[in-house]
């Protein structure tokens, strides 16, 4: 039991930190990207094939450069393009990546993936702790994640990615250079990307290209739909709710016996749209609204200040 | 003295029309000049190619002595041609104080590496924008909805607030596409109040407008556009005096 709540505390790390990327690109500078999965599996990839020979921490900083970088060229490959061909390319780049990594059996081990992956600690974990290393491991992880997409968020840098996402051509007029903004917002995604896939890698030790499904970039844009564009808490408790709710219903074949194991995971799939959907129409500024600067900060005491407006301005947000 | 900012033969050609057909015109420094005439003789057109929204097909603009055709739109704001668009197009998610705090150049904390390693200084920096925000926002008129999202603003708020904006950009020209469209009496009032007393304070204007009441109270020099080049250039009277700009407006009688 204790290695399967584990197993579900990493999951729902790795969760996180793939959602908390996908919040800095799509949340909140509006770059659609449909490859995620891809990301992931470049990074768990590099890290499986680098780590035996450099160590995981190298393994790691190879595995962040290397999906900023491809993030970078993608985004500028597309950016004379129109918004919705950046969903385009990154769904074609995630196959990509798929079929190469499938195909490609010198490096990747084609269908059979790659075993053995060290863990971080590995050597000075005492027996029977390994667990326990690996989910201090993920913790620590999600959190310097956080730390730092909180502090892009709140940072004028945020805002004025928030503006590119909301038009481009006023941002430009603005004086700001949109191009380069997009590309470090993507960039830096891409980044955080390749971290969730090294600790996917390093948690299961073995790796294949069938556990880089689509359905991780689905889960992604539903933890980032749930938890509110923009907002990394809201992100986290979106991401921890749908794993929440994906763990919890495997268990719901013990109450209803007349349901099947098929049945059920088919059935649990469309809960989570049906809460995708209902969140939208209900509660569409997602569960947590996106932090933004407020006059109050700069003069608490200004008799002017809005602050009777505060809930109009926060449940105005559609 | 040489001109402050300079069109010299433009043209932008969308397929086969041309928007811009070998346009010259020129603004001079502390001066509000219009820009009229008939719809599609290319006003809005001359205001994106001065902005960088549009590439010149040929011509050159000069703006300060310098040769600033075809710079890209952020390059443009930099030097200080700052532009209001026809329809007011807010950053529907930022509240009105984030969209009066996103205009300041030079930011420290806009850039990747600005926003996590220099904090100190970009919240001294924000301290100094938000204080000169305030003041703009109890100048518009706008200080009680400084935390509204500024899409909730009305039409004529949000080109007090588009006017409040491009004046924490450092500007020296300010470009108005047509601030008195869709804006009420007292607003329109009221705009016409603001580019008045910013010129008084040195700041130049060119002005896109339908509205003649509002182009003959606040312009010192219009240039008449029909089919995308300058036709008359004088002053408010003596363009509306000139019988080719009567015919532009009103068509020739055959």
């Amino acid at each position: 039991m204790i290695s399967y709540l584990v197993t579900v505390v990493i999951f729902v790390a790795i969760a996180a930190l793939v959602g908390l990327a996908l919040n800095l690109q799509w949340g909140l500078a509006g770059l659609v990207n449909f490859g995620v999965s891809g990301f992931v599996a470049l990074g768990a990839y590099a890290v499986a094939i680098t780590a035996p020979h450099v160590g995981w921490l190298a393994a790691m900083a190879f595995a962040a450069l290397m999906c900023a970088g491809l993030s970078m060229l993608l985004s500028l490959l597309t950016i004379r393009l129109e918004e919705n061909y950046l969903a385009i390319v990154t769904i074609g780049f995630g196959e990509i990546v798929r079929i190469l990594l499938l195909n490609e059996g010198w490096l990747t081990g084609g269908a059979l993936g790659i075993s053995g992956i060290p863990r971080p600690f590995a050597g000075m974990t005492p027996a029977g702790w390994g667990d326990g290393v690996i989910l201090v491991f993920a913790v620590v992880l999600v959190t310097a994640a956080f730390a730092f997409s909180e502090a892009l968020v709140r940072s004028p840098f945020g805002r004025v990615l928030r503006a590119v996402r909301d038009d481009p051509t006023v941002t430009a007029a603005l004086g700001k250079p949109v191009l380069a903004l997009r590309v470090r917002a993507f960039a830096v995604g891409g980044a955080i990307m390749g971290l969730a896939g090294a600790l996917h890698a390093f948690f299961l030790t073995y790796i294949d290209p069938s556990q880089f499904t689509p359905i991780i970039t689905a889960y992604a844009f539903m933890a980032v739909i749930a938890g509110g564009r923009g907002s990394n808490l809201g992100l986290i408790l979106g991401a921890g709710s749908i794993m929440l709710i994906l763990e919890a219903t495997r268990f719901l074949k013990d109450i209803i016996p007349w349901i099947d194991g098929v049945q059920l995971s088919a059935l649990r799939l469309g809960m989570i749209g049906v809460g995708i959907v209902l969140m939208l129409i209900l509660r569409p500024q997602g569960l947590v609204a996106e932090p933004k600067r407020r006059y109050g900060e700069f003069f608490p005491k200004d008799a002017a200040g809005p602050a009777p407006n505060r809930a109009l301005a926060e449940g105005g947000k559609a | 003295m040489e001109p402050f900012l300079d069109v010299r033969g433009l043209t932008r050609r969308y397929g086969g029309v041309a928007a811009l057909d070998d346009c010259s015109v020129d603004l001079a420094r502390g001066q509000v000049t219009g820009l009229i005439g008939p719809n599609g003789a290319g006003k809005t057109t001359l205001l994106n190619a001065l902005t960088g929204l549009a590439k010149p097909d040929a011509g050159t603009v000069t703006f300060e002595g310098e040769d600033v055709t075809g710079l890209a739109a952020h390059r443009m704001a930099a030097k200080g041609v700052v532009r209001s668009f026809q329809i007011v197009r807010e950053l529907g998610s930022l509240t009105v104080f984030e969209t009066l705090l996103i205009a300041p150049p030079h930011q420290a904390g806009e850039t990747l590496a600005g926003a996590l390693l220099a904090r100190p200084k970009w919240w001294a920096q924000e301290r100094a924008n938000a204080a000169e925000a305030r003041r703009l926002l109890e100048r518009v008129g706008l200080i009680k909805l400084a935390d509204q999202p500024s899409g909730m603003l009305s039409g004529g708020q949000k080109k007090l607030l588009e006017v409040a904006r491009a004046l924490l950009m450092q500007p020296k020209l300010i470009l108005l596409d047509e601030p008195g469209a869709g804006v009420s009496p007292p607003l329109r009032e009221e705009i016409i109040r603001l580019v008045r007393e910013l010129k008084a304070e040195g700041l130049s204007f060119g002005i896109v407008e339908h509205d003649m009441h509002l182009v003959e109270e606040v312009c010192d020099r219009v240039h008449v556009l029909a089919q995308g080049r300058a036709l008359v250039s004088g002053t408010f009277a003596e363009a509306t005096a000139d019988p080719r700009v009567v015919d532009a407006y009103l068509g020739v009688a055959a």
